[in-house]
């Protein structure tokens, strides 16, 4: 089975940290991920926001390039891309003429039978069964699983059962030791794409998530979005400013975690790309 | 337009049926931004079922649509399951090619434009290109200038774009999309 891989502009770029650690652990797990060639930017809110051809063209050319180079699964680490990609999917599925045009526009067909995987999927599928033999320290410590907005609606099309106390991160993290906290702030908006236009919007629903994490005793924010990261992490002024004191709760990608539980290096996990340090007790 | 008019051209256009909207307020109820809206997102359902042409250019002309963060919550608690962030797609589109953008929302759909010449300038996303061309656009210039240099050293910021290969097949996705666009 060949398993294609969209990174996105992000890891390319603000959360690097993020694709750095997704590779080490694919790469522990014996599992070859393979780069869509050429792929493109999948338009992100800017596209839905103002134009309807570009929300879905922009990420049907991905999937048309992933189906020429036989891709059975893709996997798509950024929650904002998964969903542009999966609800592309979804409406040329349902709107068949929406579908012959956009193939048109694209000069390339679409089969539309490509299975798109979000990071907790692919780690579900693919790394959960090799942990066990992996797993060289234990995340000994109290973690609040923040899974945003994208990885969990619309329900219909994303297929989540539990869209408002989604639980697979926070099995995935028991897996590593850690105690994920129960709390009502898991499927919160972070402010989203708002981080530069509105950044005192993003400080206010940011910090509302982040100072919950920390009054449950919460010692890290687990993530698996780089929009979630940047407004939880780089904004950290600005919900500080709106929480009025200083909060230093570290926010690491569950792809970190991961690579800190099989042993790896913090810089190998690219810990030290962040805003906010990051000092967790991780026991051999 | 009349009544049917709206509803009809709603539902033919994004596949949502807004005259089962009851009202219950559900989304309004869970909208993490209801509280910065001109109009709430159960009160614009409202006005559009109205059908009512001036209700309609007040809806296009509202921050709200703007304000709308695309969290799908109100989609995900409707009763009806309603796709109101796909109706609110729509009229977002319609708002800004006919030039009825909220002054309010300025900075939002300035980004949101930057962040779409910065992809089809080079099909990915260069980051120092989208803040220059939001920088340029909004005039805000000295947000954020601290933030640039720390992502710089932490490798977060790439001084040269990365460039897709296929700039013609991909040019022609972005062709005449913004040509009707008003002002």
């Amino acid at each position: 089975m060949k398993i294609g891989f969209y990174p996105g502009c992000s890891l390319t770029g603000a959360s690097r940290e993020y694709n750095e650690s997704l590779l080490a652990i694919a790469k522990e797990a014996g599992i070859e991920l393979c780069e869509i060639t050429d792929w493109n930017c999948c338009g992100a809110t800017a596209a839905h926001n103002l134009n309807k051809e570009l929300s879905l063209s922009l990420p049907a050319r991905n999937l048309a390039l992933a189906e020429l180079e036989e891709m059975d699964e893709l996997v798509v680490p950024c929650a904002a891309c998964f969903n542009r990609l999966i609800m592309t999917q979804h409406e040329l599925d349902e709107n068949k003429e929406i579908k012959i045009q956009i193939e048109e526009k694209l000069q390339m067909p679409l089969n539309n039978r490509i299975k798109i995987l979000n990071v907790l999927q692919f780690i579900e599928q693919h790394i959960v069964s090799h942990l066990n033999t992996l797993i060289k320290k234990q995340l000994n410590f109290d973690v609040a699983c923040y899974y945003g907005c994208l990885l969990v609606r619309p329900q219909k099309v994303m297929k989540s059962e539990r869209f408002e106390d989604p639980m697979s991160m926070d099995v995935i993290m028991q897996k590593l030791g850690a105690n994920p906290i129960d709390w009502p702030f898991k499927t919160e908006c972070c402010g989203a794409g708002f981080s530069v236009s509105k950044p005192k919007i993003v400080g206010e629903l940011s910090g509302k998530i982040v100072r919950d994490a920390v009054n449950r005793g919460a010692k890290a924010i687990v993530v698996a979005c780089p929009m979630c990261h940047s407004n939880l992490d780089m904004r950290r002024p600005a919900i500080e400013a709106y929480l009025d004191m200083k909060v230093d709760i570290p926010v690491i990608y569950i792809t970190q975690a991961i690579a800190l539980a099989l042993g790896l290096t913090p810089r190998q996990a690219g810990i030290n790309r962040h805003f906010v340090p990051v000092n967790l007790p991780v026991n051999s | 337009m009349n009544q049917e008019d709206l509803s009809d051209k709603i539902r033919q256009l994004t596949g949502v049926n807004i005259t089962e909207c009851y009202q219950c307020g559900k989304c309004t109820a869970g909208c993490p931004v209801a509280e910065r809206m001109d109009l709430r997102p159960s009160v614009i359902m409202r006005m559009l079922q109205s059908g009512d042409a001036a209700s309609e250019e007040e809806v296009l002309r509202s921050n709200s649509i703007w304000l709308c963060l695309t969290c799908e919550t109100c989609y995900s608690r409707c009763p009806m399951e309603l796709d109101i962030p796909k109706v609110f797609d729509y009229l977002r589109e319609k708002s800004y090619a006919e030039g009825k953008v909220n002054s309010q929302a300025a900075d939002i759909v300035t980004f949101h434009k930057s962040f779409l010449n910065a992809v089809e300038r080079n099909g990915r996303l260069h980051e120092m290109s989208l803040i220059l061309d939001y920088k340029i656009h909004s005039g805000n210039f000295f947000q954020d200038v601290m933030l640039a240099p720390e992502m710089y050293s932490k490798g977060k910021l790439h001084l040269l774009p990365e460039r897709i290969k296929d700039k013609k097949g991909f040019a022609r996705l972005f062709k005449d999309q913004f040509k009707k666009r008003k002002s």
